[in-house]
């Protein structure tokens, strides 16, 4: 990792004063959403990057971590009057213990049977909750309304708090994948990507590696789900443990640039705008324009940058050198 | 250093269904030395290799690797033991640069990226890459690749180190250099266990030879007695020549 240099230390510097004070400057609820909602997934894609881009283990069910964090601290909120925060931690932990559970069964699986027993696994988790009483089943659960406070987690007034405290878990997210990346973990996780046999034969246990790249997948995921019960206020099996969430969290990282500390930030910052601004102007006409726009973009950018915006941008630079 | 041999490998059989690829095959190294297994294509040479270095497990037999029996040790855990291995089929990390794949090895043993950063950068001024220290695994030659590999597995700190065939397809300057390295390896006090086709290196580089035929362990010994051995004229031209 090199140091960064002046300009960049600037233009980070400058990029991080303009979010901190997007929503001061900023009127109207939509804008602070859009950019909610971008965090949201990037801090997602960040957590997939971790699991997809470094190890190559193709997740294509974060959605059920997204899940277990949202009704995990919701129901330790409304049966148990658990803080929201202790909630958070807890769903974090609880995904992180099915991450591994089902990590250990599917160690030796590669590729695209990775994905499909990840696929299979979060449409059981789905299912499962979609009956199952204990979370009011289909029906959804609608949180407790508390006063505004950071230790509620909760406010009404406005929605820069929420666009503060995502801001920061993202800063988290990017961080830990920084700080993976640049140690033994990312060097092994890239090196399990190459090759099993590579990994072996130098000495590492490829099991032991996988298993904590879903963990700290999972907690990550987690964490944005119970984000996003606070934020809504209302959960359902439909809104938060469905198999699009899952595609949207591979999208963002994948249009982004996979294995990229940045890529999946930059891939949520150009996806989320779209789909969400093509789904207020287009989408109530019922003509589903919106979703074929998203597509055509989908399209343009596998077809002709596959290693996604970041490494078109990086194999730029590298090309000027 | 710990007196006795290095590797021991007794009565090793390993089957693939009716195949028997490897059978009763027992031969020692020694501390130090640069041993050599030799045989015609499909004689057996990788199925030994592999089940020593544990990718396979044998039907039949014992590994010792400095005393303690690591027969049904898994891969990664044998490598930490201290035997280190390249592959037949050429691995590098390829979109790593050529430091960071050396870094992968020295990982291994420190966890402190700075000492590793240092110790990679020392592997490659020993391997002469030093130069390529910033190319992508996958933009260098195969004679690069070559060495690069056995910088990556000298990361790992082995004291036995394990190649397959690493020689082969080398032009004669670029062999002329693998062979100088592994010298230097040698010198160094790391053992070596070579399996190799090129016989000019294994002629150059080996104090003892093991040949192989079928499956079997057919002669051993020194390489300028292993080269007017009937039964090794046999195995690698056939019946003909055996006058």
């Amino acid at each position: 990792m090199k140091k960064p240099t002046v300009l960049q230390a600037v233009f980070y510097a400058a990029l991080l004063a303009a979010l901190l004070a997007f929503p001061l400057v900023v009127k109207g609820t939509f804008p602070t959403h859009v950019m909610i909602m971008v965090f949201l997934f990037a801090m997602m894609g960040v957590a997939w990057n971790i699991l997809g881009g470094y190890a190559a283990m193709f997740s294509f069910g974060q959605a059920a971590f997204f899940g277990i964090g949202a009704y995990t601290s919701t129901i330790l909120l409304m049966n148990y009057n658990v803080n929201p925060w202790i909630g958070l931690v807890a769903g974090g932990v609880l995904a992180a213990l099915m991450g591994a559970a089902i990590g250990i069964p599917c160690s030796n699986l590669r590729g695209h049977y990775f994905a499909i027993a990840s696929i299979a696994f979060a449409e059981i988790v789905r299912i499962h909750f979609n009956n199952w009483k204990f979370v009011a089943a289909a029906e959804g659960l609608s949180l407790p309304l508390l006063p505004d406070s950071l230790k509620n987690f909760m406010f009404h007034s406005s929605k820069a708090p929420y666009y503060y405290i995502i801001l920061v878990f993202l800063l988290l997210s990017v961080l830990i994948c920084w700080y993976i990346s640049t140690n033994r973990m990312g060097f092994y996780l890239r090196a399990i990507k190459e090759s099993h046999e590579l990994a072996k034969g130098m000495g590492i246990s490829f099991v032991r590696y996988r298993l904590y790249a879903i963990m700290i997948s999972a907690f990550l995921t987690a964490m944005a789900g119970t984000f996003y019960a606070q934020y809504i206020l209302y959960i359902d099996p439909e809104s938060v443990l469905i198999l699009p969430i899952s595609v949207q969290v591979v999208l963002v990282a994948m249009l982004g640039g996979a294995g990229t500390i940045i890529g999946p930030v930059i891939g949520a910052a150009i996806l989320l705008p779209l789909s969400e601004i093509t789904r207020v102007w287009l989408g109530y006409k019922g003509t589903g324009v919106d979703m074929m726009i998203y597509g055509a973009l989908i399209m343009v950018i596998s077809a002709y940058q596959p290693q996604g915006v970041w490494g078109y941008l990086t194999s730029i630079r590298r090309r000027a050198k | 250093m710990t007196a006795g041999p290095c590797l021991e490998v007794e009565g090793i059989t390993k089957r693939f269904g009716g195949l028997t690829a490897n059978e009763d095959v027992s031969f020692t190294v020694n501390q130090g030395e640069i041993l050599s297994i030799i045989g015609p294509n499909g004689a057996g040479k990788s199925t030994l290799f592999n089940c020593i270095t544990g990718f396979y497990r044998p039907d039949a037999g014992k590994v010792l690797f400095r005393g303690k029996d690591i027969t049904t040790a898994s891969a990664h855990k044998i490598c930490k033991l201290g035997i280190a291995r390249t592959f037949q089929i050429v691995q590098v990390i390829s979109d790593m640069t050529v430091l960071e794949n050396v870094m992968t090895g020295t990982f291994l043993r420190t966890y402190d990226r700075k000492k590793v950063r240092e110790k990679a950068g020392e592997i490659l001024r020993f391997a002469g890459l030093y130069e390529k220290r910033d190319f992508l695994g996958t933009n260098i030659t195969i004679a690069d690749k070559k060495r690069l590999e056995v910088a990556m597995a000298l990361g790992t700190e082995p004291t036995l180190l394990m190649l397959d065939e690493a020689m082969a397809g080398l032009t004669p300057v670029e062999l002329r250099e693998m062979i100088g390295l592994l010298r230097k390896v040698r010198e160094n006090g790391v053992t070596l266990v070579i399996v190799e086709h090129v016989m000019e290196a294994v002629m150059e580089l080996s104090d003892r030879v093991v040949v192989i035929n079928s499956g079997r362990k057919i002669v051993e010994g020194a390489p300028k007695d292993i080269v007017r051995n009937p039964e090794v004229i046999q195995a690698y031209l056939g019946d003909r020549y055996n006058a």
